[in-house]
């Protein structure tokens, strides 16, 4: 390159090619930044029409109130014009179908991520994997469908059978299928988990003469609690978020009770009920879905945040 | 066992909490299995009576009076079917009993015979064995789900009117069929005509509309974050961001989508493109986790060759590296998209629960989505409804294992493994 001119053009070149490698850059910064600004959007829309709804309610009211019934008045001085926003029975309801689903998900769920990881051969578990994973893709409306139209109405009748009272849409049947969908969550979280713990401690407990499942039981699941737990916390997330199973099948009787065959209702049931149909977008009742929203996004924020800083630290410590 | 020692009680537990301990967890699998067997088999058994449909055959009088040749879609067709069951059934003379007899075709039976007549104006000026859609209650008895044994006064049909179906039977004015009206028609609000269409369409336009965003943003937000973020605090934030998003309720992203897309700025209710945007959001994060896990997968042997034979950065990343991950972003996309096609809640939220009849045209339009559909057939109290509710998830969920067929084939054929 010993003329000069043909030098200044690969100057220009080589900045205009720089000007566009910025350009690039600028664009692939603000894609990952639609991350960012997505869960800034649902904060910041959550805490503003949230807001809308406390300066109406009394944050003490809504959190501690136990009766539920919004209305949308008819007339201005009609009595109970504005309802009652207590949100304890459906904070109360929420927990019960969770924790039906956890009773029902963490002893399959564990046990099938044991016997996956510790027993099963290579092939069956290439085959089984799969299969559990397809709990885990199928939409949770069919769920729902299943539900409330088949095992609802099987419940009610063995419950007639043997004498006891379960309402069509019970906290039982929802709890029950929505532990069904959660299996795939804890045995495959579960399962990476255990085989994150080294052979080394198997082969030691094995060497003392301990059998397999003594082996799992007293060396390996100790080791591997804190990220079961972790496992188990994200499955409770799932579990209090889910919407479409509660909706079909748990109704929306807001009934203060912990008895499982009693009809229940939940966060996610109420924001649904409260947001579909015509509404008018001042009103408490309206402005209530969004408080409930705040609530469900804080609840499963804070368990994920800590599930997943418990289930990083845990595999930080065997790596 | 020839042991040194013979093996003592105590053993003998422990081997038998050893097999125990074992069939647990072959319990546990078979209960989840078996579950999914019930959940899939009972839907298969409930739906496949919706693929195919019940046609009854009536002569109408298409004489001058009924129907003028010059101007026949002026004529009362609803009436001309009516008066053709009460010829055929003369015994129904009580207004009860004739409102039995003209629900023994759909309610949109007037419709069909005008279809029928501007498309066949030739058959005009006398008597014409037309076939009618039966109605759902006639349709169900056909299939065997109503019980002919149980008292009459706890079954949806009368004697008389299974008597007059019996009728029809033994004269042959009977035929049954595929349901292809179930795939070209929009939703109804009588079962024996409900079809799947226009939600199919909501979807495709949603998936599509979602694919357009988040596939660009999703690949981009990978390659800034694999390739040329540096580790710093903004990184980790993004990144814990990304992670936090993917565990976020759908409802949420619904509540965002209605107080956001809606009512701040002002999008269309019930579109395609504002459902379509909310879940794009919720996909966002499995695109990106899954394309970085692929660009990851990417051998630095081939970056380093390209840097150094003098491209730059962001040429050796979109010219060698992007197009070595797409499968693998390929594969991600596919399964993100399959999630996005089964969600419903957060189109619950933006208004996509509308009954929709016709087939939206444009992203625009107010749409509903095929899973929206079977959440409203569920809560339909017609027992009609039951089977094409089923038999809409039996199409929602050949779709979902097309596309997860699809991604596990494209990850088989196009992964090179380095």
């Amino acid at each position: 390159m010993a003329n000069s001119d043909s030098a200044t053009i690969d100057l220009v070149h080589s900045q205009r090619k720089k000007g566009y490698e910025l350009f690039v850059m600028g664009v692939l910064i603000l894609c990952s930044l639609v991350a960012v600004a997505v869960t800034v959007g649902i904060v910041l829309s959550l805490l503003f029409e949230a807001f809308r709804f406390f300066e109406r309610i009394p944050l003490t009211e809504f959190l501690f109130g136990t009766q539920w019934s919004p209305q949308t008045a008819l007339r201005a001085d009609q009595v109970a014009a504005e309802g009652a926003f207590g949100a304890v029975p459906l904070i109360t309801g929420t927990l019960l179908i969770s924790f039906i689903a956890m009773c029902v998900a963490t002893p399959l769920g564990l046990l099938s991520a044991i016997y996956l990881s510790e027993y099963a051969s290579k092939r069956s578990r290439n085959l089984i994997k799969p299969a559990l994973e397809i709990l885990a893709g199928i939409p949770t409306v069919v769920y729902g469908f299943f539900a409330a139209l088949t095992v609802a109405p099987l419940l009610r009748a063995g419950g007639e059978s043997v004498g006891l009272d379960v309402s069509s849409e019970s906290a039982l049947a929802a709890g029950l299928v929505m532990g069904m969908m959660i299996i795939p969550l804890i045995s495959s979280l579960s399962d990476d988990v255990i085989n994150a713990v080294p052979q080394a401690m198997r082969d030691a407990s094995l060497g003392m003469g301990a059998t397999h499942s003594e082996t799992i039981r007293k060396v390996v699941l100790p080791s591997a609690v804190p990220g079961i737990a972790g496992s188990l916390l994200l499955a409770a997330s799932r579990a209090i978020g889910e919407t479409m199973i509660v909706v079909m099948a748990a109704g929306l009787a807001a009934n203060l009770t912990a008895n499982p065959l009693e009809a229940v209702t939940t966060i996610t049931a109420q924001i649904v009920a409260l947001l579909t149909g015509d509404q008018e977008f001042d009103s408490a009742k309206t402005l209530s879905a969004f408080a409930l929203g705040l609530v469900l996004f804080v609840t499963t924020l804070v368990l994920n945040v800590v599930a997943l800083r418990i289930v990083r630290k845990y595999q930080e410590q065997y790596d | 066992m020839t042991d040194f020692i013979t093996p003592s009680s105590q053993l003998k537990t422990r081997k038998s909490a050893e097999k125990r301990f074992q069939w647990y967890g072959r319990g546990a699998i078979i209960a989840s299995l078996v579950f999914l067997v019930v959940m899939v088999g009972s839907i298969l058994y409930k739906g496949s009576g919706a693929f195919t449909t019940t046609d009854v055959a009536i002569v109408v009088d298409l004489g001058p009076e009924a129907v003028d040749p010059a101007n026949p879609q002026d004529a009362r067709f609803e009436k001309i079917v009516k008066d053709a069951l009460k010829a055929r059934f003369p015994e129904a003379t009580k207004r009860a009993d004739r409102r039995k007899l003209y629900g023994l075709v759909s309610n949109d039976a007037g419709f069909e015979l005008e279809r029928f007549v501007l498309a066949n104006p030739d058959k005009l000026g006398g008597e014409v064995r037309v076939w009618f859609r039966a109605s759902d209650d006639f349709d169900i008895l056909l299939k065997g789900t109503v019980d002919r044994t149980v008292d009459e006064s706890e079954r949806r049909l009368s004697d008389q009117e299974i008597g007059w179906i019996d009728t029809l039977l033994a004269d042959g004015d009977v035929k049954r069929g595929f349901n292809w009206s179930f795939f070209t028609n929009g939703d109804s609000r009588e079962p024996e005509l409900a079809g799947i269409l226009s939600a199919l369409v909501g979807s495709a336009l949603t998936l599509l509309v979602c694919f357009c965003f988040s596939f660009p943003v999703g690949i981009l937000a990978a390659i800034y974050l694999e390739e040329f973020a540096p580790k710093n605090r903004f990184s980790d934030i993004i990144e814990v961001n990304i992670n936090n998003l993917a565990a976020v309720p759908s409802i949420v992203f619904g509540l965002l989508g209605l107080s956001m897309l809606l009512n701040t700025f002002g999008m269309p209710r019930s579109s395609p493109l504002v459902g379509g945007l909310v879940l794009s959001l919720m996909t966002l994060p499995t695109i990106i986790i899954a394309a970085r896990a692929s660009l990851r997968a990417v051998p630095p042997s081939i970056r380093e060759a390209a840097l150094g034979m003098g491209a730059s950065p962001v040429q050796a990343t979109f010219h060698h590296v992007a197009p070595l991950a797409l499968p693998g972003i390929m594969t991600g996309t596919i399964v993100g998209m399959a999630q996005a096609l089964g969600e419903t809640a957060p189109l619950l939220m933006i208004g996509m629960v509308a009954f929709i009849v016709d087939v939206p045209q444009s992203i625009l339009e107010p749409a509903t989505a095929l899973p929206v559909q079977i959440f409203l057939w569920a809560d339909a109290p017609e027992r009609a409804f039951l089977e094409k509710t089923s038999a809409a998830i039996i199409v929602l969920l050949l779709f979902l294992i097309t596309m997860n067929l699809l991604a596990i084939v494209l990850r088989r054929r196009f992964e090179k493994r380095f």
